[in-house]
């Protein structure tokens, strides 16, 4: 199948394999900082063709991974409150809050709808004006054009049902508070091939230059993440640390300046609460001050809800990549995909998933 | 399809006489209407003789053959009731024609119980009636009994159908998931995750340059050729909801043996395999509605392949795997790269990823 196809052939990802082998000659800890990197690497053992001295982390970039628990609580809330078609991506329904998930929220009554995009919920509120549409505005850079488009149009149409519950999160400020941590491993990132689609990678350099880490922002087949792994341990290897683009059939230095527009009107850059990490500061998106009349938080009046995480699971260990997940007592064991005690174990783009349905 | 337009002439829809296009609370209610539907949909459209000898009475009468029967019932709820390549009737109809056969048996009667909720255009459901009436002169299986209710608007999702089959099992035939061995070969009749698909993008309002149609057929032919083979069929199932990956780790618990695959031996239609991608979906956890997985025994597997491919249904049947000794009860695969992974039953329902 065209423009897969090439990008999986087993030949040259032999080859890449073959020069990583000949290049590598100590241990190098790599990053890779995407939920679908980590998903394709697993699947794909990726991992178990790499030689022994690289070992891959997987970074925090699974947006069902690392949204906080109370905001799976407000987006129960909302989704109870009468009147309300709540929307979410598919992968937000399955998340546990502190007693209970959407899903669930649903079987017991609730109006929750999983839409493929946001412009869908919009078409929800525009075909029922007498009801309240709020859609789950989660994820990184990648789903934030589609998520602000989504409000500007509702603003531009006078569509005064519509809102959002965001938890938008950014990758660097991430990536930084990794780094800063004087427990951090890793030498080097994978940066996500579709963040850095929307945004280019200009506030990359200022990383590479100030921790002195290489970043190759890195597609998402087989041969993109071997072909990125390569860049990576050739820069190590070498002493260098550069931004070094694998994804140059998607990602351009500027990115998307029509999305980052879109974006740049919508939203503004706040701190962000991520799950099982905390609050890092100025990593996150809200709702700027013109359009708060979109904010479901403030809406429903749900911004109160605080609530406190399990002690029990260690996604936030296993989310800043210092712990893999079958080193958790409960993987496997009181925490599967059917009974998940953490994020991590839920999205198909959690590292804990992606290990107990590939590797165990 | 020409010969689906022709019925669907034959019984022409009888909108005129009834007064109402849509199904009343009072269609169900055992008076006037309800028989208005027996009369102008049900009894002609499914017309047979033990039908119309029945026709007043609570029950069928089937005279009873020596030796067993194969049973199975399904209720069938799929959304949208038409979907690209069949309907919800034509499902009903094959669905368990493929269970009743999965042992071997020849499917003989099916009994159809009808859930509709009140709205439900009547044409619409005469239309899928008579695409039952078709799919089941296809399987040669004859609906003998039935039942209809109608429920409150949003006590059901337009229409549910419930159709039971019985069929006969010839005498020397065993086929049972006890039979499996290690050293046993794994069959797929043809390519897998159509039916799912099918749906799935005609559900959430995906519009694929190449419409994906449903495989929607009924195996008991094809199951017939492969009898000739028999004892060399181990066991048969349809691999439905869950897909092939769920349908194969059954069967590796219920023999306790290790099931392998191959990735770059699973047929996968072009369109279906690019709509899983865009969807994040496996298709090995996709249902399939016209496709069988049958262990066989290795020595005689690629004459079985052989014959499967003469027939319709199986021109696609290859080997695409072994049973194996190793890791009881799980399904491994081998991926192109030559790495192995564990495919693990669907958990849960299968939810699109975010990005």
């Amino acid at each position: 199948m065209k423009y897969l196809d090439e990008f999986r052939d087993p030949n040259i990802v032999k080859k890449i394999v073959k020069d990583i082998k000949d290049t590598v000659t100590q241990p190098w800890v790599i990053m890779e900082i995407c939920g679908g990197q980590t998903h394709s690497i697993i699947k794909n053992g990726i991992h178990q063709m790499l030689p022994e001295e690289i070992t891959l982390v997987h970074g925090p970039g699974c947006p069902v991974c690392v949204t906080p628990l109370e905001m799976i609580d407000q987006a129960i809330a909302i989704a109870k409150t009468d009147g309300v078609i709540f929307t979410s991506f598919g992968d937000m329904l399955r998340v546990p809050g502190s007693h209970s998930d959407l899903l669930k929220a649903k079987s017991e009554g609730a109006d929750v709808r999983m839409v493929y995009s946001p412009l869908e919920a919009l078409k929800l509120a525009r075909e029922h004006p007498d009801r309240e549409v709020v859609f789950f505005a989660v994820g990184f850079e990648t789903t934030a054009p589609g998520n602000a488009m989504a409000v500007y149009q509702a603003e531009k149409e006078g569509l005064t049902n519509f809102s959002e519950l965001v938890s938008h999160v950014l990758v660097p400020p991430a990536m930084k508070a990794l780094l800063d941590d004087p427990q951090n491993r890793v030498q080097a990132y994978l940066a996500a091939g579709h963040v850095c689609a929307v945004m280019g990678w200009e506030e990359y350099e200022p990383i590479v230059q100030t921790y002195n880490v290489p970043i190759v922002p890195t597609g998402f087949e087989p041969m993109d993440l071997m072909e990125g792994i390569r860049l990576a341990v050739g820069q190590l290897e070498n002493g260098r640390a550069d931004l070094e683009n694998q994804y140059s059939r998607v990602v351009k230095r500027q990115g998307n300046t029509e999305a980052k527009k879109i974006i740049n009107e919508v939203y503004q850059v706040c701190d962000r609460k991520w799950r099982g990490i905390g609050t890092i500061p100025l990593s996150g998106w809200r709702l700027n001050d013109e359009y708060q009349m979109y904010d479901a938080a403030k809406k429903f009046n749900v911004g109160s809800i605080e609530t406190m995480e399990s002690d029990v699971c260690i996604s936030g260990i296993i989310l800043q990549g210092l712990k893999k997940p079958p080193e958790c007592p409960a993987f496997g064991k009181e925490c599967t995909p059917e009974h998940p005690l953490g994020a991590t174990m839920v999205s198909s783009e959690g590292a804990c998933a992606a290990y107990y349905k590939y590797h165990r | 399809m020409s010969e689906k337009q022709s019925m669907l002439e034959k019984f022409s829809c009888p909108l005129p006489q009834t007064n109402y296009d849509t199904i009343q609370m009072a269609h169900g209610s055992g008076g006037k209407l309800s028989n208005d539907l027996l009369e102008k949909i049900f009894l002609p459209c499914f017309s047979n003789e033990k039908l119309n000898k029945n026709r007043l009475e609570d029950q069928a009468v089937i005279e009873h053959k020596t030796g067993r029967l194969s049973f199975s019932t399904d209720t069938f709820t799929v959304q949208p009731i038409f979907f690209p390549g069949g309907n919800i009737g034509e499902l009903a109809v094959n669905g368990t024609v493929n269970d009743v056969c999965m042992n071997g048996a020849i499917p003989q009667f099916l009994s159809v119980g009808f859930i509709i909720e009140e709205g439900l255009p009547i044409k619409d459901l005469h239309d899928i009636v008579v695409s039952m009436r078709q799919a089941a002169d296809d399987a040669g299986v004859t609906v003998v009994t039935g039942d209809t209710k109608v429920v409150n608007k949003g006590s059901c999702d337009q229409l549910f159908i419930n159709t039971s089959g019985i069929g006969w099992i010839a005498d020397d035939v065993n086929i049972s998931a006890k039979n499996i061995k290690a050293g046993d070969r794994i069959i797929v009749s043809g390519t897998i995750a159509d039916h799912g698909m099918a749906v799935m993008t005609s559900r959430e309002g995906l519009s694929f340059e190449n419409r994906i149609l449903s495989d929607t057929a009924a195996l008991n032919d094809l199951v017939k050729v492969m009898l000739s083979f028999n004892p060399a069929i181990h066991a048969m199932r349809d691999p439905t909801r869950g897909g092939v990956a769920t349908t194969l780790n059954e069967l590796a618990v219920m023999s306790g043996t290790g099931m392998r695959i191959y990735e770059n031996r699973i047929p996968v239609k072009n369109d279906v395999r690019g709509a899983c991608e865009i969807l994040g979906i496996d298709p090995l956890h996709v249902a399939n509605e016209g496709k069988l997985l049958a262990i066989v025994s290795a020595n005689e597997a690629d004459q079985i392949v052989q014959a499967m491919n003469r027939h319709d249904l199986g021109k696609e049947a290859r080997i695409i795997g072994e049973v194996v000794k190793n890791h009881p009860e799980h399904l491994v695969m081998e991926n192109i790269y030559g790495v192995e992974r564990i495919i693990d039953m669907l958990v849960g329902e299968q939810l699109p990823r975010i990005c």
